[in-house]
């Protein structure tokens, strides 16, 4: 079984991003771009399951700019097999992703797709059900356990009171929460490595696909910033504030 | 113009997030809403005030609202409704932007805001950013956090009630089980109070110290995503970019650090308290009221002083 992992490049998140004074966009010239956190779980569970003899290739995509190269290439340091960089602009709507993502599936025909469950830049939360909804696959989204047998996945799903298990019909969708897994550093001799893996590169028009967003940016503008409030001294004074002066107790 | 809602549930009972979606929709034109669930469920929504009708849905299929045929039965409903409409919760963020994919539409996740009826404001990276977008779909399909909107009330109201029929839809998923935490406590995403925990409460075990403080305020516990992935606390506790998103009147942080991470899911709470015990932890930024001290020193000595 082949399993196919989206990865976007998108702003470190150990970086607090600014707005663009023209309020057009966040500025991205000059920030640290890494990948998606999620997408580090996915394509880690993704390795996991070719090493433990559940797949056997591991193929990494990114919609994106020339730049997501890079992304593909820490994927492959990671343990993927080979890479696609679909070019398109910075940032594709999920739909347009989830539309390029379903033609490349029809291509490679993989039983399983891992995807990031959230893109730490738009937030948007979507590609993946999407996909799903396209192919007409199962789909199990905020993963924090995957378990794969006889033709179906087990997914362990993080919901609002709890957690919540699926069993899924192969081929299936999965997206990867938080706790599905700790990924691995890559290894200096697995980035020497993974400099000669494959990595193909597709304009997103040649797949046919509308790219056109949808959703036009109005604007985009900093959130109202909360003042830092006073250092109380003591139980007694932060108590007599909550009473008589924020009267929240 | 009328907006279709997805009323989703747990145990029975509408969750409350869900009634917030109710005063989105309100804002939007009329609103019809799609229970998938108990016949009790449906009576409970038709209660809703500003419901003007109760869609049905009773069929076994539908009964854990699994993305597969929810989002095949939503599409098929989809044709006489402008706006689709949910929490945004695991189950609204599970089947919308399935259902969306299948009607041609980008969804907007996570409104704050409704400008127009084509027009909202939406948090981007991590809140650090608010976004206004224009969708130029025929349909809009969009998510509204439960903090930004009042829930609605759930009596008052007395809609009509309408059955639909179960649609066809790829039978590739299977609900199997699912552990819901038994808390006694108000719910996290509404509760008026939060006490949350973080890396600092040290062990499953002291995360228990908060237990009383909690019990005092009549408090939902809330935590970090260190004090999850170290075994703490459960991880429908976690709040934050990728947790819950509270605004609570009062939020109070016992040994967090502050990460931008955290934050997106609690600086728009009215009152904030961090105790920490390092003078340059970055939560003190955000807080009304900080106290550099010692929790475990701090926890007891609140509770004491409450009683009084
Ligand atoms: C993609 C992504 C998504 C994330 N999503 C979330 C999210 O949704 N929610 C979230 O919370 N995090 C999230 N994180 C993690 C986030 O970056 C931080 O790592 C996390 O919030 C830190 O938790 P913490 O503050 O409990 O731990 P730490 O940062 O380790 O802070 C512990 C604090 O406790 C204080 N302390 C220790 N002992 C005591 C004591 N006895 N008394 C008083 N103070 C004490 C310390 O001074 C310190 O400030 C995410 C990270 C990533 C990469
Ligand atoms: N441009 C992209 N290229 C590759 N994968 C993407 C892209 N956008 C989104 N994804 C995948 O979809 C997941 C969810 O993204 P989103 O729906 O934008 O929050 C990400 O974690 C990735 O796995």
């Amino acid at each position: 079984m082949k399993i196919l992992v989206p990865v976007k490049r998108v702003v470190d998140y150990n970086i607090k991003p600014r707005v663009k004074a023209d309020g057009s966009g966040v500025d991205t010239t000059g920030v640290k771009m890494s990948m998606n956190p999620f997408d580090e779980i996915a394509v880690e569970e993704a390795v996991r399951l070719r090493e433990k003899g559940a797949a056997s290739e591991v193929v990494v995509v990114s919609v994106g700019v020339q730049k997501a190269q890079d992304t593909l290439r820490t994927a492959m340091a990671m343990g993927a097999d080979r890479a696609i960089l679909v070019l398109s602009e910075e940032s594709p709507e999920p739909l347009a992703v989830a539309k390029v993502l379903r033609k490349l599936v029809e291509k490679e025909e993989p039983g399983l797709v891992i995807l990031g469950k959230q893109a730490i830049d738009d937030d948007m939360n979507a590609t993946g059900q999407m996909l799903a909804g396209l192919l007409g696959w199962g789909q199990g989204t905020f993963a924090s356990k995957v378990e794969i047998a006889d033709g179906h996945a087990r997914v362990s799903r993080e919901i609002d009171g709890g957690t919540e298990e699926v069993s899924l019909t192969l081929p299936a969708i999965i997206t990867a929460d938080l706790r599905l897994n700790e990924p691995r550093y890559a290894s200096l001799p697995n980035i020497m490595k993974a400099k000669k893996k494959p990595l193909e590169t597709i304009e997103a028009a040649e797949l046919g696909v509308d790219m056109k967003p949808r959703l036009s940016v109005v604007s985009v503008a900093e959130p109202s910033e909360r003042k830092a409030g006073i250092k109380v001294g003591s139980v007694g004074e932060l108590v007599e504030k909550l009473r008589n002066e924020a009267k929240v107790i | 113009m009328t907006a279709l809602v997805l009323l989703d549930h747990e145990e029975g009972q509408i969750r409350k997030a869900a009634l917030s979606a109710v005063t989105a929709a309100a804002q939007l034109g009329d609103v019809h809403v799609l229970v998938a669930g108990d016949a009790s469920i449906a009576q409970a929504a038709a209660a809703v005030p500003g419901v003007a009708k109760v869609l049905h849905a009773a069929d076994a299929r539908y009964a854990h609202e699994l993305a597969e045929p929810l989002a095949a039965l939503i599409v098929s409903l989809a044709g006489q409704y402008d706006h689709i409409v949910a929490a945004a919760g695991a189950t609204g963020k599970n089947v919308l932007p399935r259902a969306a994919a299948l009607l041609d539409v980008q969804p907007i996740p996570d409104v704050i805001r409704i400008v127009d009826a084509e027009t909202f404001v939406r948090p981007i990276y991590a809140g650090n950013a608010l976004a206004t977008v224009k969708s130029s779909d025929a349909k809009k399909v969009l998510t509204v956090r439960n903090a930004a909107f009042d829930a609605a009330a759930s009596t008052g109201g007395n809609a009509p009630i309408e059955a639909v029929d179960a649609v066809d839809a790829p039978a590739v998923s299977k609900f199997e089980t699912v552990q819901l935490s038994d808390s006694e406590r108000p719910d996290l995403e509404t509760a008026r109070v939060v006490v949350s925990g973080g890396r600092g409460m040290q062990s499953e075990e002291k995360f228990h110290t908060l237990d009383p403080l909690a019990d005092a305020l009549g408090a939902a516990i809330g935590a970090s995503r260190a004090a999850v992935d170290s075994g703490f606390v459960p991880n429908e506790y976690q709040v934050g970019q990728t947790g819950k998103i509270v605004a609570p009147e009062l939020y109070m942080a016992f040994g967090i650090s502050g990460a931008i991470q955290h934050l997106a899911g609690m600086k728009d709470s009215r009152v904030i308290v961090a105790i920490n015990k390092d003078p340059e932890a970055p939560i003190f930024q955000v807080a009304d009221y900080g106290m550099e001290a010692d929790l475990f020193e701090v926890v007891p000595q609140l509770v004491e002083e409450l009683k009084k």
